[in-house]
């Protein structure tokens, strides 16, 4: 039941994204890349790249992205509702106590636990991502000989002026995608 | 209030165009939201709708959604909260539906291939630079416990490639067991009333805003 699956993963992903933004994207590869194979992980790629020009959290963006590949609208519909369906219930079930207790130290108390792990797990997959697109390697391992100088050069420059200047990130990413496509496009062997 | 046919549009279509109009997602939207119900439609006063935030932050999933839920749970109750989630979920389904049809039929171009291989370069420097700074963060406040459980998460998800929600629901865990110790500490130290009396004004402020919006 294909339906049943997209909604389950989703709701997982909706689930165990603690920190918002980022936080979704090592629950969200590993449901999409590594125990369902929805996406290649250059597939999965493309989804980080369009969820940073479109509207709405990457965890929106990524259920509806899924659900249409895998099995059309009602897929993405299904998969989006899987994915805030534990917010629904979580949230409000906060609110209510809020309105009823106020104090929500144990709440504070596990997030301030979360925290470092969730900038672990994102590192992670920061890292996975790396690999992708510098050794175009879909595991954690790769191979040296494989890296592809174009993409170093400019994550390399990317970095460097999103760190040292700031930069917008949708600029950062467009200039880079770009000066990709000047590159990219005269190869002919790409 | 009156909660009319009117009052339920404004809501609806206040979190549609919020959301329609925050790109890259996350926290973009929550003051864009303080200012829409806050200080334009005055509906929410600030402090309440700064407990809402932290409530949003606090609970897993995203938390552009998690606020929308929690304005509309507390302008019209659990009707609102679907109205408000499905306002703020409509427009990034609908545009990435479409994106998604029209990007598997021109995926294959060669210059549109070439953009998305630099962007992707892009990308991943964006999320690079966002590790390197909530890293940063968390190793500069000097709490050893966490750095040791950052460190120790990333070697079980990268090298050991442990799930996960088991590495979450075990930091969590411990999270837990740490605010249960140091609450039994603080009780018995002279300290603990300025934590309660913390607890009280954030109380007050709160329930005052709920009588607001029974009426």
């Amino acid at each position: 039941m294909i339906y049943l699956q997209l909604f389950w993963s989703f709701f997982l992903v909706g689930l165990f994204s603690f920190g918002g933004g980022y936080a979704s994207l090592p629950l969200i590869q590993e449901q999409v890349l590594k125990i369902n194979s929805w996406l290649t992980p250059a597939e999965f790629m493309d989804i980080l790249t369009i969820s940073q020009m479109t509207p709405g959290p990457i965890a929106i963006n990524a259920s509806t992205f899924v659900g249409t590949k895998v099995a059309g609208l009602p897929g993405a519909v299904i998969a989006t509702a899987g994915c805030v369906t534990p917010s629904c219930i979580i949230v409000l079930t906060l609110a209510v106590l809020y309105y009823r207790f106020k104090g929500l130290d144990m709440v504070q108390g596990i997030i301030k636990g979360l925290r470092p792990a969730v900038v672990a797990l994102i590192a992670s997959a920061g890292y996975s991502i790396l690999l992708t697109v510098l050794f175009d390697s879909d595991d954690y391992t790769f191979r040296l000989s494989d890296l592809d100088f174009i993409a170093a050069g400019l994550f390399a420059v990317s970095l460097f002026l999103l760190r040292k200047f700031k930069l917008n990130p949708i600029y950062a990413m467009l200039a880079a995608g770009i000066v990709g496509m000047v590159i990219y496009g005269f190869l002919p062997s790409f | 209030m009156k909660k009319d046919r009117h009052f339920y549009w404004r809501l609806f279509s206040s979190t549609f165009t919020l959301s329609a109009f925050t790109f890259g997602g996350g926290y973009v939207i929550v003051p864009l939201m303080q200012k829409r119900f806050v200080k334009e439609l005055k509906w929410i006063e600030e402090d309440e709708m700064l407990d809402l935030v932290a409530i949003g932050q606090s609970a897993p999933g995203p938390i552009a959604i998690n606020t929308s839920i929690l304005v509309g749970y507390r302008m019209a109750g659990i009707p609102g909260a679907l109205l408000t989630v499905t306002g703020t979920v409509l427009p990034p389904l609908i545009v990435i539906t479409i994106i998604s049809y029209f990007y598997i039929a021109f995926r294959d171009n060669h210059l549109v291939k070439a953009l998305f291989k630099g962007m992707q370069a892009g990308v991943a420097a964006v999320i690079v630079d966002v590790v390197i700074e909530m890293a940063a963060r968390i190793i500069r406040n000097r709490r050893l416990l966490a750095i040791i459980v950052m460190a120790l998460s990333f070697i079980a998800a990268v090298l050991l490639k442990i799930n996960i929600v088991i590495i979450l629901l075990f930091c969590g865990i411990l999270g837990a067991y740490t605010t249960l110790r140091s609450k039994h500490d603080a009780r018995s130290s002279p300290d603990s009333g300025k934590d309660e009396s913390c607890a009280e004004g954030s109380g007050t402020g709160g329930s005052a805003g709920k009588k607001e919006g029974s009426d």
